[in-house]
């Protein structure tokens, strides 16, 4: 599933699940989502949280092998949509979340296992062996617009379309191009290293985590809105 | 406060405020609004505004001197208010002035003095010297609603991100990779000079001052929005 851990002012989020390839499913999605209740309740001025997996995959997408165990079609298609729910969930969760956030993708993401990864303020990425894949078109599924939303707030121009409409595998020195993400290392020990002090460097900048959150939104309005997270009015200023 | 220079068919405006942090207040705000009045009633086909100031700051924000120099804590955020409420109206003008702007930023602009630069159609920039750093996060404020969607109206992605979320004191040249800056050149003289031939540039075309600013403000449709400045037919075009 996952697990999270305290050390000092960060929260480090691990993947773990079943397998290597670190699938959603409703039990990873549950883990996730309560690890980040448990990081946001725990959270304090310069918090900051990293999220990281071992292995050949970040995150593969949706647990596509429990979708089809399904009955029947009907009950196929309630379990994917099942998946689309859970995933609008984290999404939110992590656009709430009330400290900075960076995702070491330390190997493959894919689909759903993108939108992860791009939920986080920060992306970090291997050079090599690790790829984002919305396979998506490849597969003859369309993208829901809550997901649409978070590509056009991240991403712009010839390079939101060369990720969603192309089927490319888009290698880590062509994120970094693009500015799809921050930084690209040799190495899964480099990249979990990088994440972990890029999450402890901005933890230090001691940030009110409710400011950091609001302004964050500012970023998703779009986004905001299909999720329906209206922006909150902070209170008295510290002039 | 500020001066106004016509030479040929440029304005020259000269950003000098109370004292070297040309920080902004309502007396400031408004003596800056008058002369974009005054350009505005004295523009013609081919006019163009250059912004400039001298010294070690372009706009250090508010003044916050003037905010707190009152009795309780509530005057002080009304005069804040109030000094939002002016640099609003500033923005307003700017982006309705009939023909193309240009900020040459000769040093230091933070908090609200980074939106006098971006209201600008371009912006030249020192290499040398001079940072843009948005400190709201830093100061525990919350950036309000209407200057999140000038921001989004500039720029997007990781750019936005750079900009507001992350407490950054911003170089021209990374500002310049960022799309934010147009352009960056070594020394006050050398930024002063180029703006003015910008703007030379652009007087050239000699555009109808009516139709430019009508399509720049839908460079900014959702800013407009919020203040309800809607955007005005123009007369039958000639084709």
């Amino acid at each position: 599933m996952c697990s999270l851990e305290k050390r000092g002012n960060l929260f480090i989020l691990i993947l773990t699940g079943q397998n290597g390839e670190h699938r959603l499913n409703p039990n990873l999605f549950s883990s996730i989502i309560s690890a980040l209740s448990r990081a946001k309740a725990e959270s304090t001025r310069g918090s900051a949280l990293v999220t990281m997996s071992h292995g050949k995959f970040f995150c593969n997408g949706f647990d596509l092998d429990w979708v089809n165990a399904a009955g029947s079609d009907e009950e196929t298609q309630q379990r994917f949509n099942l998946l689309l729910d859970y995933l609008k969930q984290l999404v939110l969760a992590f656009i709430s979340l009330p400290m900075p956030t960076i995702a070491a993708v330390n190997g493959h993401a894919a689909a759903g296992g993108v939108v992860l990864a791009l939920c986080h303020d920060y992306v970090l990425m291997r050079r090599h062996r690790s790829v984002l894949y919305m396979i998506d078109l490849d597969l003859g599924i369309k993208i829901p617009e809550p997901f649409m939303a978070l590509f056009r707030a991240k991403i712009s121009g010839s390079a939101r379309r060369d990720l969603l409409l192309r089927g490319l595998k888009i290698k880590g020195e062509e994120a970094l191009k693009t500015g799809i993400v921050e930084a690209v290392y040799d190495g899964e020990e480099e990249v979990t290293n990088a994440g972990i002090k890029m999450a402890d460097d901005l933890a230090k900048r001691n940030w009110h985590g409710e400011v950091y959150a609001e302004i964050r939104k500012g970023l998703y309005t779009e986004l905001c809105d299909i999720l329906g997270i209206a922006s909150t009015p902070i209170a008295t200023p510290k002039l | 406060m500020c001066s106004l220079e016509k030479r040929g068919n440029l304005f020259i405006l000269t950003l000098t405020g109370k004292n070297v942090e040309h920080r902004l207040n309502p007396e400031v705000l408004s003596s800056i609004i008058s002369a974009l009045s005054r350009a505005k009633a004295d523009s013609t086909r081919g006019s163009a505004l250059v912004t400039v100031s001298h010294g070690k700051f372009f706009c250090n924000g508010f003044d916050l001197d003037w905010v707190n120099a009152t009795g309780s804590k509530q005057e002080a955020q009304q005069r804040f208010d109030y000094s939002l409420d002016c640099l609003t109206q500033l923005v307003q003008a700017f982006i309705s002035l009939p023909m193309p702007t240009v900020a040459a930023v000769t040093g230091h602009a933070a908090a609200a003095g980074v939106v006098i630069p971006l209201c600008h159609d371009y912006v030249v920039m020192r290499r040398d010297r001079g940072v843009l750093y948005v400190n709201d996060l830093e100061m525990g404020l919350k950036i309000p609603e209407l200057y999140m969607a000038f921001f989004r109206a500039k720029t997007s992605g990781w750019a936005l991100r750079d900009l507001v979320l992350r407490g950054l004191k911003i170089k021209g040249e990374e500002l310049l990779k960022m799309g934010i800056v147009d352009a960056v050149y070594d020394g006050e003289e050398g930024v002063i000079n180029a703006g003015m031939k910008m703007a030379d540039d652009l007087a050239r075309r000699k555009w109808d001052g009516e139709v430019y600013a009508e399509i720049r403000k839908g460079l900014y449709s959702e800013f407009c929005g919020m203040l309800g400045i809607a955007s005005k037919a123009i007369g039958t075009p000639k084709f």
